[in-house]
């Protein structure tokens, strides 16, 4: 596999996105719906102006998974489902560093959804990204929790069962303080969103509808199923919780696309957490004083 | 001055305050400058059931409850029932005369009743008081200062309950006190006040001071017994000594955010039990894999599956050496005394640092939840900390900053995200020296074998580092005991109250269990006589390993696995046993049942 040099371009001006281009190129199946999302991930994090060195990119497992790889900034390929919850911990350890999450529908709301549930609640300062395309693409097509009643997948012959879950209406109820609705093929949107989100203190989230172009009856197939059902949202007030989650539970296959919440009230996590107020804590003089010891010391005579 | 050893015991209903006098009764031993453990012997019940509370106190360093029970309170009939038969001959039982139908019979002790509705003039509110009054009464029998009595329970309920508790217990502890003293034998030794004043610890709060010490700045913990004292520690210690502190979903949460912490920089440790530590397996497997440099604690209880909650076993080696797929650089350490565990967690973070891969403690409910005493000046706050090779500012770059460049060590310097010039994505994936993913190039078999050597080339090092085990006692024996982690003391004492009764015995200790270095240890092993391998499991976990490792096959073994920790005496007696018999197996019988 082709890689280019890996030294960080000294950026003249402002960086621009191909700035933010990774040493390895993607992967990915042709017409793949991810180099949507990896394309205005480039430009969102070139937006925000800061040094490739200044970005953690953190994935699980699968195909949209091996993204930290195609962009220029530090990365972490972690285990299938757990990139919230090491993300969590680098964010607590370094919180200067913009840390983004990327990852699929299988590793997310799968067997990531614990984490999932539990990183909004506490509204970490994330901004996590999942290119959604219902299915496991990597294991070959098999159902994933957002794969729809009837489909026939590998691991579904004779059609899904399941009713898939809904992650828009499940951010907005776990406590996710920006949660948006995105499509892949919509680039320029899909960057505003990413860039707004990283500049949100909080827990930001994405579902990006991102088509599978392999196990989903191919490209043309696809694009055009979604093409017909894709709308932004109109009329919306961001900072309506009910409303957002009104809009939310509509939508299904016939979806609305946009940001659904935004609440700027609510401190993240890290802001509220006292310890960090020195700075990050990976930088702090490690050990503890000889006074401090005494003091422990005096409360167990 | 003779040597004082001496133990008391508490038994009572949860909810009767064993917790408490247990903390006050140490706390009074250690300001009269006597060394304590205290063993507590619980049920995993929220009310209900029985505790049972042992105190050894000497004044000599103590790190075992001992095998007798000199002076036992009884502070409710099932305690005065269930525990009759365990007071030593010449010991003394305190019961309250209300409780009882028919007084208890036994004429080799002596049995010492008071009316508590007489004693505190049968109030209500007073009825939570019965242990301080029962207390009061056994520090008359065994002379310890009524005015550290009295301090100590300032100290204990001051600051939560207030001065008129305070009082309350001091009236209680003096009517206690003051009835011993009319109707009760004291016993012939007493307690001698000695310098200095001792502190107090728990097992798990040692391993937190550790860590505070070593310089971890996160920590992460789901709770479960018995490990959950680690996490109340450095949750109430957090904001003073900025240290940030988080209680998560689940165990794979824990590890993961530890490993998130510690790649970006930040020393990060967790705890757990052997079913939290199952959880975290897959992800020490990629703390490996990253070259991440991680500390998880394992404290023991009786398994499999939710198992013993409450009880203690050396059940979970073979769990560490197993943990996760594949072969990667690991350390596993088993402190053998409370405050070793308290020196052990700088020593592996700087091991884990050093060779940047996972480290695990091995620690059980006895060590954990056992109290010790220490002299408050031997305890080093600042321990030598390295970080090994850890790029964290500016550096000069010759050519390309290689992640995982090959090196003779297999150690490769290690920069941490928001370094300048240093950018590289780090994969669970196995990988090439930049970080790409090997997988990537049809799994490449010749970068695959590099790669695979270089961390497996760490081991060498981490190998030359650990110490050998321990080797105490005659080297001329005719038995040598052989243990692992908490049962050093037990062991220690038993090979010394075999010696002194006629059978030389000395005694092999291993700390640094994996990885282990064949030629060191078995040069230790060689001198060994009759071999009795001694550890809290059914299926000889550590003998199984130690053959593994070295080819050194024990003669026989020493295997409890009913849930309580080991006494001397089940050492001694199960030496003696299979000395002269046939068999290579013996397990001891447990006389105490809560």
């Amino acid at each position: 596999m082709a890689r280019r040099a890996r030294k960080e371009r000294p950026v003249q001006g402002a960086p621009t996105a191909r700035d933010f281009k990774g040493d390895v190129n993607p992967d990915w199946c042709a017409g793949c719906g991810d180099f949507g999302v990896l394309n205005a991930l480039q430009g969102a994090y070139a937006k925000l102006g800061r040094g490739n060195h200044d970005h953690l990119t953190v994935s699980g497992i699968g195909c949209s998974s091996n993204l930290p790889g195609y962009v220029k900034t530090y990365g972490m390929h972690t285990l299938h489902g757990r990139a919230l919850a090491v993300a969590t911990g680098a964010k607590f350890a370094n919180h200067a560093l913009n840390v983004v999450v990327t990852g699929g529908d299988g590793d997310g709301y799968g067997i990531g959804g614990n984490h999932f549930i539990h990183t909004m609640r506490k509204n970490i300062d994330l901004l996590y990204i999942v290119m959604n395309n219902e299915t496991y693409g990597l294991t070959v097509g098999q159902a994933s929790p957002t794969t729809i009643v009837g489909e026939q997948t590998k691991s579904t012959p004779f059609g899904n069962l399941e009713t898939p879950l809904n992650p828009v209406a499940m951010a907005i109820v776990a406590g996710a303080t920006y949660v948006a609705r995105a499509y892949s093929s919509d680039g320029p949107k899909l960057a505003e969103l990413m860039y707004n989100g990283m500049q949100h203190k909080g827990f930001a989230f994405i579902d990006v509808i991102s088509p599978c172009v392999t196990w989903k009856g191919g490209a043309r197939v696809i694009f055009d199923y979604w093409k017909e059902r894709v709308q932004y949202l109109e009329d919306h007030d961001t900072s309506d919780r009910a409303a957002a989650l009104e809009q939310a539970v509509k939508t299904g296959h016939e979806t609305q696309l946009g940001l659904f919440y935004h609440d700027t009230s609510r401190q993240s996590l890290d802001q509220m957490e006292p310890v960090l107020e020195n700075g990050p804590i990976a930088h702090q003089p490690l050990g503890i004083s000889k006074e401090q010891g005494d003091a422990i010391i005096q409360k167990m005579m | 001055m003779a040597k004082y050893d001496f133990v008391i015991a508490v038994g009572g209903a949860p909810g009767q305050g064993i917790d408490s006098v247990g903390q006050v009764l140490t706390r009074i031993c250690a300001r009269h400058g006597l060394s304590v453990f205290t063993y507590s012997a619980y049920q995993s019940l929220i009310r209900g059931g029985h505790t049972f509370l042992t105190a050894r106190i000497s004044s000599e360093p103590v790190a075992n409850h001992g095998d007798k029970l000199d002076l036992v309170i009884a502070l409710d009939r099932n305690s005065l029932e269930t525990h009759l038969p365990h007071v030593a001959p010449g010991g003394t039982l305190i019961y309250n005369s209300d409780d009882v139908k028919a007084a208890p019979e036994r004429d080799d002790i002596q049995l010492a009743p008071l009316s508590y509705k007489e004693l505190s003039n049968d109030t209500d509110r007073k009825k939570i008081m019965l242990n301080v009054c029962m207390l009061g009464a056994a520090m008359k029998m065994v002379g310890g200062d009524l005015k550290v009595f009295e301090d100590m329970l300032t100290v204990q309920f001051l600051k939560r309950k207030g001065q008129a508790v305070v009082d309350e217990n001091i009236g209680v502890a003096r009517a206690g006190y003051n009835h011993a003293a009319e109707n009760f034998t004291p016993f012939d030794t007493q307690f001698q006040k000695q310098e200095p004043a001792l502190a107090v610890v728990d097992g798990n709060s040692a391993m937190a001071m550790g860590g505070a010490a070593a310089g971890v700045k996160f920590y992460a913990a789901y709770p479960m017994s018995p490990s959950t004292g680690v996490l109340h520690w450095m949750a109430a210690n957090a904001r003073d000594l900025g240290i940030l502190v988080r209680q998560c979903e689940d165990e794979i949460s824990v590890v993961n955010m530890v490993i998130g912490a510690a790649h970006v920089g930040s020393r990060a440790m967790c705890a757990t039990s052997g079913g939290g530590f199952a959880l975290m397996s897959e992800a020490i497997g990629s703390a490996g894999m990253m070259e991440i440099p991680i500390v998880v604690i394992n404290v023991q209880r009786g398994g499999p599956s939710t198992g013993l909650p409450t009880k203690t076993e050396q059940g979970d080696l073979w769990q560490l050496l197993g943990a996760s797929q594949g072969d990667f650089p690991k350390i596993i350490v088993s402190p053998t005394s409370i405050m070793d565990g308290f020196d052990t967690i700088p020593e592996l973070f700087n091991l884990v640092d050093k060779f940047q891969c996972p480290g695990m403690v091995l620690s059980d409910l006895t060590l954990s939840m056992g109290f010790t005493t220490f002299d408050p000046d031997t305890i080093n706050w600042q321990p030598e900390i390295d970080r090994g090779e850890l790029i964290n500012g500016p550096v000069e770059l010759d050519g390309e900053y290689l992640r995982y460049a090959i090196t003779d060590s297999g150690v490769s310097p290690r920069a941490i995200p928001g370094t300048p010039g240093h950018m590289h994505v780090v994969a669970t994936d196995d990988h090439d020296e930049d970080g790409g993913l090997i997988s990537d190039e049809f799994t490449n078999p010749h970068k695959r074998r590099d790669i695979m050597e270089k961390r497996q080339r760490k081991m060498e090092g981490i190998v030359e580092l650990l110490p050998p085990p321990t080797f105490e006692g005659p080297e001329d024996a005719e038995v040598t005991l052989i243990g692992w982690g908490s049962t050093h003391s037990v062991i220690s004492e038993a090979a010394q109250m075999l010696t002194e009764t006629g059978l030389a015995t000395n005694h092999i200790h291993f700390k640094w269990l994996y990885p282990m270095d064949e030629d060191a240890i078995n040069e230790v092993l060689a001198k060994s006589a009759y071999s009795i391998i001694v550890e809290c499991n059914y299926t000889g976990q550590f003998a199984r390993f130690l053959r593994s490792e070295t080819g050194f096959k024990a003669d026989s073994h020493i295997r409890k696995y009913d849930g309580e920790p080991f006494m001397p005496h089940h050492v001694v007696d199960g030496a003696r046993e299979l000395l002269n018999s046939k068999t290579d197996l013996y397990v001891p019988y447990q006389e105490i049942v809560v």
